[in-house]
């Protein structure tokens, strides 16, 4: 399915959705407010989007972007659902009661950036060790023992 | 990090003995865990009452140091993801790139892309069933597996000099072209694995003990398997028609005649049997992309040596032998990516461990892993 078909079927599918939906580089995005991040969810999965493809954050300075990638069997289709979350406050609803899929991702976001996903049923850390001190993908991560590299190039 | 032992105490059962529980550690450097994972089991008698997979072992970020590379430094990062089948993160990187910075691929390099990644999957699958096979003990299959396996990897060698990290899809196409009669020695290999699948389909999956070790154990059903984000072999083995190369199809698949092998019960047989049945496709795929292939360049032409795409982001996926394997990539419009993330079909694999192996007995968890097929090098990043 295209993007503008795609765009078509969310209108009729979800009238809610549809003005929440923008197109970014070619890709099919949602922009939610990160305290209706779960409402948002649910409404996408009884859409069709079944499939929780990839949970992930970027640090953007002042705020974290959570990206999410729901895919469609039925509507062959993908959609990314973006929300912001607070630096100073970094805590979102966990879609762990959506889709189980997201429970180790969710950890993986966590684990690197330090935000924590609130309802999650077992919030540990999953790539580090549990005495590991920071999250290494922040931006302002500094580890004085990293060698940094020269900026060649 | 040491090991926790929750206090326990023994109770009384029905018999009048005292019965407790008994935590298992294993790994993280066992050879039945398929590289550097631990699971701490909770069993009862010997049934699993909990398993806890604990991974991390090989976590090297390598999307924390993709952050300092340039955009074609990172191509030898991503063949250390997935060791046993890195053409395929190569390739899913190189897409994102691609679509990030507006690269066309000459048609050659794609029909090359495609050609080396169905190799890839033979080697890959046979690994995953030949370790899978050794660690219930059927170590003829497990030498078998890796001869098929390693005919592969010398082609791989002669295409570009290496055996496991091959750094051959670059942004814009391929390092190098074929070399003199290598297409031919491909066409070869593929009439002639048929045989050798066939065999190891009867030596294996029609021998009565692997049978019994494997039918029943560890079923996923298909609702699950969309739940858990699985993919790959692991989603088919339950019946989950889903395949990338068809159903959201790149490069030059569309014009490859192929079926997608689906499992009718999802059990620990079904995904490793849908990985063989796998390796007869990749072998009629190669012949058409062969036989379709014309000469030509192999790389894009007047490509920069530094990429800088502009501002945005991406997200690229390809049909690996574990399954979805994405790559996500935000650009700031320097020559470095602001942030890369692998989308890792084995990590979301192995999540479903946990899940499957409860109530099994301990022997049957190894059988449940070993059915995963988990590459830590891939799960961890």
């Amino acid at each position: 399915m295209t993007l503008e078909e795609l765009q078509h079927r969310l209108a009729d599918l979800s009238p809610v959705l549809a003005p929440l939906f923008s197109l970014e580089f070619g890709d099919a995005v949602i922009g939610v407010e990160h305290d209706k991040i779960v409402a948002t969810a649910e409404e996408l999965k009884s859409i069709g989007f079944d499939r929780l493809g990839m949970v992930t954050a970027v640090d953007r300075g002042e705020f974290f972007t959570m990206v999410y990638r729901l895919q469609s069997r039925s509507l062959t289709s993908a959609i990314f659902m973006k929300t912001k979350v607070d630096r100073d406050d970094a805590r979102i609803d966990s879609l762990c009661g959506v889709w189980p899929a997201a429970n180790w991702q969710e950890r993986e976001v966590f684990d690197l950036f330090g935000i924590v996903f609130e309802g999650h049923p077992d919030l540990r850390r999953i790539m580090l060790p549990d005495d590991f001190v920071g999250h290494p993908l922040r931006k302002d991560y500094d580890d004085p023992r990293v060698i940094k590299r020269p900026d060649y190039i | 990090m040491t090991l926790q032992v929750e206090s326990r105490s023994a109770t009384i059962s029905e018999d009048g003995l005292p019965v407790e529980e008994l935590i298992v550690n294993v790994g993280p450097s066992h050879p039945s865990t398929h590289g550097v994972g631990r699971v701490v089991v909770h069993l009862d008698g010997d049934v699993v009452v909990k398993a806890d997979m604990i991974v991390g072992y090989l976590h090297r970020g390598i999307e924390k140091m993709a952050e300092n590379r340039t955009y074609l430094q990172i191509v030898p990062l991503t063949d250390r993801l997935d060791y046993v089948g890195s053409m395929y993160a190569n390739w899913a990187y190189c897409r994102t790139v691609e679509r990030l910075a507006g690269i066309r691929v000459p048609e050659r390099a794609e029909y090359l892309r495609v050609i080396t990644c169905e190799l890839q999957r033979i080697a890959s699958h046979m690994m995953g069933i030949g370790s899978a096979a050794g660690d219930t003990g059927a170590t003829t299959m497990f030498m078998y597996a890796f001869d098929v396996r390693d005919r592969v990897i010398e082609f791989f060698e002669e295409l570009c000099g290496a055996r496991l990290t091959y750094n051959y899809v670059r942004p814009g196409g391929v390092s190098f072209d074929t070399p003199e009669g290598w297409t031919d020695r491909v066409l070869r290999y593929t009439a002639a694995v048929r045989a050798d699948l066939d065999e190891m389909d009867k030596l294996f999956f029609g021998n009565s003990i692997a049978r019994g070790r494997m039918k029943g154990i560890g079923v996923l059903s298909a609702e699950d398997a969309i739940a858990w984000g699985a993919s790959g072999p692991t989603a088919r083995g339950s019946g989950v028609v889903w395949d990338l190369r068809k159903h959201d199809p790149y490069s030059v698949y569309p014009r490859m005649e192929f079926d997608v092998i689906v499992g009718d019960n999802g059990d620990a047989y079904d995904r490793n049997r849908v990985r063989l049945l796998e390796c007869y496709e990749s072998a009629r795929i190669i012949e058409q992309a062969i036989a379709q292939m014309s000469p030509g360049p192999v790389k894009a032409d007047g490509l920069a040596r530094l990429i800088a795409p502009p501002p945005g982001d991406a997200y690229d996926h390809i049909e690996s032998a574990r399954g979805s394997l994405g790559v996500y990539l935000v650009a700031d419009g320097s020559p470095r990516p602001y942030r890369m993330k692998v989308r890792s079909p084995a990590f979301c694999n192995l999540a479903l461990l946990p899940v499957l192996a409860v109530g099994h007995t301990f022997a049957d968890l190894i059988v449940v892993l070993g059915s995963l097929d988990p590459v830590f090098g891939e799960v961890d990043r």
